[in-house]
C-alpha cells in the first residue's frame, strides 16, 4: 500500500494572512513540499496539470525530474496529465525520459480535463473530449510497446514507421493510472489494458465513487487480468490534521470555506460529513481513512491533497510531519492486517521489471546507426526481430 | 386497489402562511379528493424550498447535494406527478425555483406530469407560468398539464380559481393514471440523454456495446 499527496499545484490566497505566493515562490513551495515528503516516509508525490492562472504546473515532468533528482525513494506522478490537450506522441516521449531519469520511480494518471476554454489553445474541442481521451490513449500504449509504429486515427495526424524515443526504461511502460470520477468509458479502458483507476474523492459522496470502482472491478475480472479484488485501484482524500481535534477545525476553517471550487458553499461540518474530508486529530484522520477501505475494498493507493486553498507552506510542512509521523504508520499497520493476502501491492518498476523478465536481463534497446528515418527498412534497434517491417505510406 | 400515487407538492412560497403554497395545497387536496372519488388513493410530500434554500445554492455553486436535498430529489424521482408552485418576483419566477430545478438532472423528471402554478400580487404576472415556466419544464422533458395555475389577489375571491384548479386537477389524474411516464421511461428511456448516475443517482447502465464503449477497449472511432 502506497501513501502519499497530491497537488493540484494551485496558486491561492491565503485568507488567513492575504498573502498570494507568487509563482516562483509556489514552485519553490512544492518542491519543498515534495522533499518532505519522502522525508516523513510517505511514498508518492503527485503533481497536476494546468494550463491557465492560477495555476503553475504545465509542464510536470519538468518538475518531476526535478523532484526525482533531490530525492531517492519517492515515487513520482501526476494528477493528472491531460491525455486530450497533450499529444500522445509528446506525453510517450516526456514521460519515457522521465522514466528514465528517475530510474523508474514513476508512473502518470490521466485525466481528461473539463476546463472548455484550454481545449481549443491546443486545438482541440472538449465536445470530443472523451473520444479523444480514449483515442489518444490507445495510441499512447502502443506507443511505449512497439518499436515502429504505424497508427491511424481520427484526432491526430497519422504515424508512419514512428519511434517514439528513448524506449521505456528496461522496456517496461511506465504504469498508467486512469482517473474519472463519472466516466465509466474511462474506467472500461483501464480495466481493458489492466491499468490502474483513480478516483479524485474529493468532492462527491463516496456512493459516487463506489459505483465506478466496482465497475472497474468487474471489468479487469472480465478482461482476464485477476480478479476483482486485484484490480488496482488509488483514491484520493483530504486531511488536516492537528494534535487536537478543535484546533485542527479552528485553524483549516478559513482554507475550507474559501477553498476553490467547493468554498463559499457547504458548511464545513456537512462536507466532512458527507465526503472523504476529515479535519482532526491524527486518530480522527485514521480512522475516516479506514473507512475507505470498507467502501472501496483493498487497495494500492492513497494520496491526500494538503497544499491547497493558500495553505502557508509551513502548515503545509507541518502537516506532512503529523501525516508521516502518526498517521500513516498506524494505516500501514491496521490496512496490512486487513488486507486479503490476494491483493496485489502497488506497480512500481521494479516489481514490473521482475514480472517481465523474471532473472533475465531486461532489454536494454541500442539504436542502430542513423539513417535519417524509420520508415525505410526495418526496426531502428539492433536486438529488433528484423520482420517488423515498417508499412509504407499507401501500402 | 393499485398502488396509491405519489405526487410531490414543490413549492418556493417564502411567507407564512404563503399563498404560493396555499394554492399548492389547494391543488394537491383536490387531486386526493378526484383520486379517492375514482377508486384510487394519493400520498402527497411536500419540497419546501425555503427550507432547502442553502443547500440548492450550495450545490448550484459548489456541486455539493446536501441530505435533504438529497431527500427532494429523491422524492421527485419515485413521484407520479408533481405540483410546482413559485411566486413572481420582477416578472419572473422565484431565483429559488428556478435554481431548484437547474440542479436536477436532466432525465429526473422524464415523463412525469406537472402541473404548474404560480402567485404574484398583481394579474399583470399571469402569463409567467405560460411563458416561462414551461419552457424550462418543457427541457426537463416533464409533461405538463394544459391548465396551469394563476392567482393573483383578487383570485382568492373569485370562485373562478377553484374551477381552474379542478380543470388542472382532473389533466394532472388522468396523465397520471394513464400511466404515461411510466411507460416511456419503459421503452424509451435510453433514446434520452443520461450520464452515469444521473436521475438522482439511479441511472447506472452502462451500455458496453457503445462506440465508445468499444474505442475504450482499443476499437477506433467511427467516421
Amino acid at each position: 500500500m502506497q501513501f502519499g499527496v497530491f497537488s493540484v499545484s494551485d496558486i491561492t490566497r491565503d485568507p488567513v494572512s492575504g498573502h498570494t505566493p507568487s509563482e516562483a515562490e509556489r514552485i519553490d513551495a512544492v518542491v519543498q513540499i515534495a522533499k518532505k515528503t519522502e522525508e516523513v516516509g510517505l511514498d508518492v508525490f503527485a503533481i497536476g496539470e494546468h494550463h491557465n492562472p492560477p495555476f503553475f504546473s504545465s509542464a510536470p515532468t519538468t518538475l518531476l525530474a526535478f523532484i526525482a533528482a533531490a530525492t531517492e525513494r519517492l515515487i513520482l506522478t501526476t494528477s493528472t496529465t491531460l491525455i486530450t490537450t497533450n499529444d500522445p506522441v509528446r506525453i510517450a516521449e516526456e514521460y519515457a525520459m522521465l522514466q528514465h531519469l528517475s530510474k523508474g520511480r514513476m508512473d502518470l494518471m490521466l485525466g481528461r480535463g473539463n476546463t472548455a476554454p484550454v481545449y481549443p489553445w491546443f486545438g482541440q474541442d472538449i465536445r470530443q473530449s472523451l473520444p479523444l481521451a480514449l483515442e489518444n490513449y490507445n495510441l499512447l500504449h502502443r506507443l511505449w510497446r512497439e518499436d515502429v509504429l504505424d497508427w491511424e486515427g481520427k484526432f491526430r495526424t497519422p504515424l508512419q514507421g514512428f519511434t517514439s524515443t528513448p524506449r521505456p526504461l528496461d522496456d517496461v511502460p511506465p504504469f498508467v493510472w486512469h482517473g474519472s470520477i463519472r466516466t465509466p468509458e474511462i474506467a472500461e479502458q483501464a480495466a481493458y489494458y489492466g491499468d490502474g483507476f483513480f478516483a479524485n474523492h474529493i468532492f462527491w459522496p463516496k456512493e459516487h465513487y463506489m459505483r465506478l470502482i466496482k465497475f472497474y472491478r468487474q471489468r479487469y475480472a472480465h478482461h482476464g487480468h485477476g480478479t476483482e479484488q486485484q484490480a488496482i485501484v488509488g483514491l484520493g482524500g483530504q486531511a488536516y490534521i492537528a494534535r487536537r481535534s478543535q484546533d485542527a477545525i479552528k485553524e483549516f476553517r478559513p482554507y475550507f470555506n474559501e477553498a476553490p471550487v467547493y468554498g463559499h458553499g457547504p458548511a464545513m461540518e456537512d462536507f466532512m460529513r458527507q465526503t472523504p474530508l476529515s479535519v482532526g486529530s491524527p486518530q480522527e484522520v485514521i480512522d475516516k481513512t479506514l473507512t475507505f477501505r470498507e467502501h472501496f475494498g483493498d487497495y494500492q493507493r492513497q494520496l491526500f491533497l494538503i497544499d491547497h486553498a493558500g495553505l502557508p507552506l509551513k502548515t503545509v510542512l507541518d502537516q506532512l510531519e503529523l501525516l508521516g509521523g502518526e498517521v500513516v504508520p498506524t494505516l500501514r499497520k491496521e490496512l496490512a492486517a486487513r488486507r486479503d493476502p490476494q491483493v496485489p501491492d502497488a506497480p512500481t518498476h521494479t516489481a514490473r521489471v521482475r514480472a517481465k523478465y523474471g532473472e533475465l536481463v531486461p532489454r536494454q534497446p541500442r539504436p542502430n546507426a542513423n539513417r535519417g528515418d524509420n520508415v525505410t527498412g526495418g526496426s531502428p534497434y539492433q536486438d529488433s526481430d528484423q520482420v517488423a517491417q515498417a508499412a509504407q505510406p499507401g501500402n | 386497489m393499485t398502488d396509491p400515487y405519489t405526487l410531490v407538492v414543490v413549492t418556493a412560497g417564502i411567507g407564512d402562511p404563503s399563498s404560493t403554497r396555499m394554492l399548492a395545497d389547494r391543488a394537491a387536496q383536490r387531486t386526493r379528493d378526484l383520486v379517492a372519488r375514482r377508486g384510487g388513493e394519493v400520498t402527497v410530500q411536500v419540497v419546501d424550498l425555503r427550507e432547502l434554500a442553502a443547500e440548492v445554492t450550495t450545490a448550484l455553486t459548489a456541486n455539493h447535494v446536501g441530505d435533504r436535498l438529497r431527500l427532494a430529489i429523491e422524492a421527485l424521482g419515485r413521484a407520479d406527478g408533481v405540483i410546482a408552485a413559485t411566486p413572481v418576483y420582477k416578472a419572473a419566477p422565484s431565483g429559488l425555483f428556478s435554481s431548484f430545478f437547474q440542479v436536477l438532472d436532466n432525465d429526473l423528471l422524464i415523463g412525469k406530469p406537472v402541473v404548474l402554478a404560480a402567485t404574484a400580487g398583481t394579474a399583470r404576472h399571469s402569463l409567467v407560468v405560460d411563458e416561462q415556466l414551461r419552457s424550462l419544464f418543457g427541457f426537463l422533458r416533464t409533461l405538463v398539464a394544459p391548465t396551469s395555475l394563476f392567482a393573483a389577489p383578487e383570485d382568492w375571491a373569485d370562485p373562478g380559481l377553484n374551477k381552474r384548479v379542478d380543470r388542472a386537477v382532473l389533466e394532472l389524474v388522468l396523465l397520471m393514471e394513464s400511466g404515461f411516464a411510466r411507460q416511456v421511461r419503459d421503452e424509451s428511456w435510453h433514446s434520452y440523454q443520461h450520464e452515469f448516475g444521473s436521475a438522482g443517482g439511479t441511472e447506472l447502465s452502462i451500455d458496453l456495446n457503445s462506440d465508445m464503449m468499444r474505442l475504450a477497449a482499443g476499437g477506433t472511432v467511427p467516421d
